[in-house]
């Protein structure tokens, strides 16, 4: 067998998944390059969040591989732990422990999973709420923060991880509209920094900036894979001009 | 009423040696009756049919009928099928039993009351399963069903005067039988209330420290509630000068 050059940092071939009666994913393939920024876009419904869980096997597929870094990490229950570590998420509903500060929301998993010192845990958690901008928050709890400051508290926590990719689960759909900026220019700034990510968002304004790529997905199918200048540049198929046109008002 | 003769039954061998037997039977009780609660909750939460189902069967039976009615089938019904035990044992086991099934319930609510966001996003960073639950489900759930369990151990502590009838020397059964021999009912019952009261004190005192130990912001910020303000409902003019 001839090894490929270069894998993407993450593969997915031909994922299916059904819950019941429905299937929420047809044969849905998708391949994301170190580096990227992928936003995935589509009506409600269409099964984008389903395709991110998919990912990091909290949704296991039906059908189909999930590759990540070369290795098939497909429906393995054992090795889950082990590759969500190099996957960051974050949610559309923040979930942060609500038992813990925002810095020890941080440091837990690089204490608990890596084994991180409570000290360096400690430096590595207070750095990145810098970077996140909220450095004055580290001692406040979840119940204290607005959402936009929980948000990149979130953040702060996969980063934390020192992920080789980013997933988002629609995560300004929850905030007021004068929090959504804040966390989109963290996304932003972490895309150009050359954090892979992959975004579910209906942030069209966030796509045009930071994404490489567009995916549209309409029920349960990726209907189109383009760059993003092609995407905006109208060179897109029917349906997502219509979807398009119905966001953008 | 002689409060030199209630006195004198507070120091007394037989009130002393009741009281005692009263807190070991609520304490032994209690900490069996979570335990018995914990696997209870666990087996609900498991998948299987048939652990689900004798969950069902157990919660049924104690759930359904008097834990007077337990106490004395444990002591007088067993030994005819030749499993015997010292009366003391017995009522431990009764009200152990009786106990885990209301445990069971409580645990189950809190580890429920934890959203499945929280277990997801903890298995999203590539936490075990296990250690989701020691890390993020269980503190969360612990201070949730703190309360319900303080209600509980005081409410064992009264329930222990039942096992009187099975003849275990607790401390409702001492004042009787100091009352009824002394004629002194006022006395007596005045020393047994006092030893009551001063244990459900003990009780909310270790369940107001366990509290504050749970509360995560209690590190950061000014004292929760005094044991006194919380008792006399003053804790919330406390902090006005």
């Amino acid at each position: 067998m001839q090894p490929r050059k270069t894998p993407p940092l993450l593969e997915l071939i031909g994922i299916d998944k059904s819950f019941g009666q429905q299937r929420i994913l047809k044969n849905c393939s998708l391949n994301v390059s170190t580096g990227e920024t992928v936003v995935i876009i589509g009506p409600s419904g269409s099964g984008k969040s389903t395709l991110l869980r998919c990912v990091n096997q909290l949704e296991p597929a039906d059908g189909g591989n999930v590759f990540f870094q070369g290795t098939d990490v497909t429906n393995d229950p054992k090795a889950a732990p082990r590759v969500r570590r190099d996957i960051g998420m974050v949610f559309q509903n923040f979930e942060l422990f609500s038992h813990l500060s925002a810095v020890e929301n941080i440091m837990l998993a690089p204490m608990r999973v890596l084994g991180m010192s409570k000290h360096d845990a400690h430096d590595i958690a207070l750095q990145l709420l810098g970077k996140v901008r909220i450095p004055d928050k580290a001692e406040h709890f979840p119940d204290e923060l607005s959402g936009g400051q929980q948000q990149r508290v979130a953040i702060a926590r996969a980063l934390a991880m020192k992920p080789k990719v980013m997933l988002y689960d629609e995560p300004t759909s929850a905030l007021d509209p004068e929090m959504i900026r804040e966390v989109l220019d963290v996304m932003t700034e972490l895309s150009a920094e050359g954090m892979t990510s992959l975004v579910v968002t209906h942030e069209m304004g966030f796509a045009r900036r930071a994404a490489d790529r567009i995916v549209f997905m309409e029920a349960g199918e990726i209907i189109e894979n383009a760059s993003s200048t092609e995407f905006f540049g109208g060179t897109v198929n029917d349906r997502a001009r219509h979807f398009l046109d119905q966001i953008l008002h | 009423m002689s409060l030199e003769l209630v006195y004198q039954y507070l120091v007394s061998k037989p009130f002393i040696h009741g009281a005692w037997n009263t807190l070991l039977i609520t304490i032994c009780s209690l900490f069996f009756g979570v335990m018995v609660g914990l696997v209870i909750a666990l087996m609900q939460e498991s998948r299987s049919r048939v652990a689900h189902g004798a969950t069902l069967v157990y919660l049924w039976l104690f759930r359904g009928t008097p834990v007077l009615f337990q106490i004395i089938f444990v002591y007088n019904v067993l030994p005819t099928f030749g499993i015997r035990f010292t009366a003391i044992v017995s009522a431990v086991m009764a009200l152990s039993l009786n106990e885990g099934a209301y445990m069971a319930e409580i645990i189950r609510s809190g580890l429920q009351a934890v959203k499945k966001g929280q277990r997801t996003a903890g298995l999203a960073l590539g936490l075990t399963p296990v250690k989701v639950m020691r890390h993020i489900v269980v503190p969360q759930a612990a201070r949730i069903i703190l309360p319900p369990i303080g209600n509980q151990m005081i409410g064992m502590l009264k329930l222990s005067a039942l096992v009187s009838v099975v003849a275990v020397e607790e401390l409702l059964l001492v004042a009787n039988q100091a009352a009824s021999a002394d004629f002194r009912y006022l006395e007596a019952l005045t020393a047994a209330g006092i030893y009551y009261l001063a244990l459900t004190t003990l009780f909310m005192a270790i369940q107001m420290l366990i509290e504050r130990k749970l509360d995560p912001k209690s590190r950061r910020k000014g004292r929760p509630a005094g044991l006194f303000e919380r008792l006399l409902g003053t804790s919330r003019g406390a902090s006005v000068r």
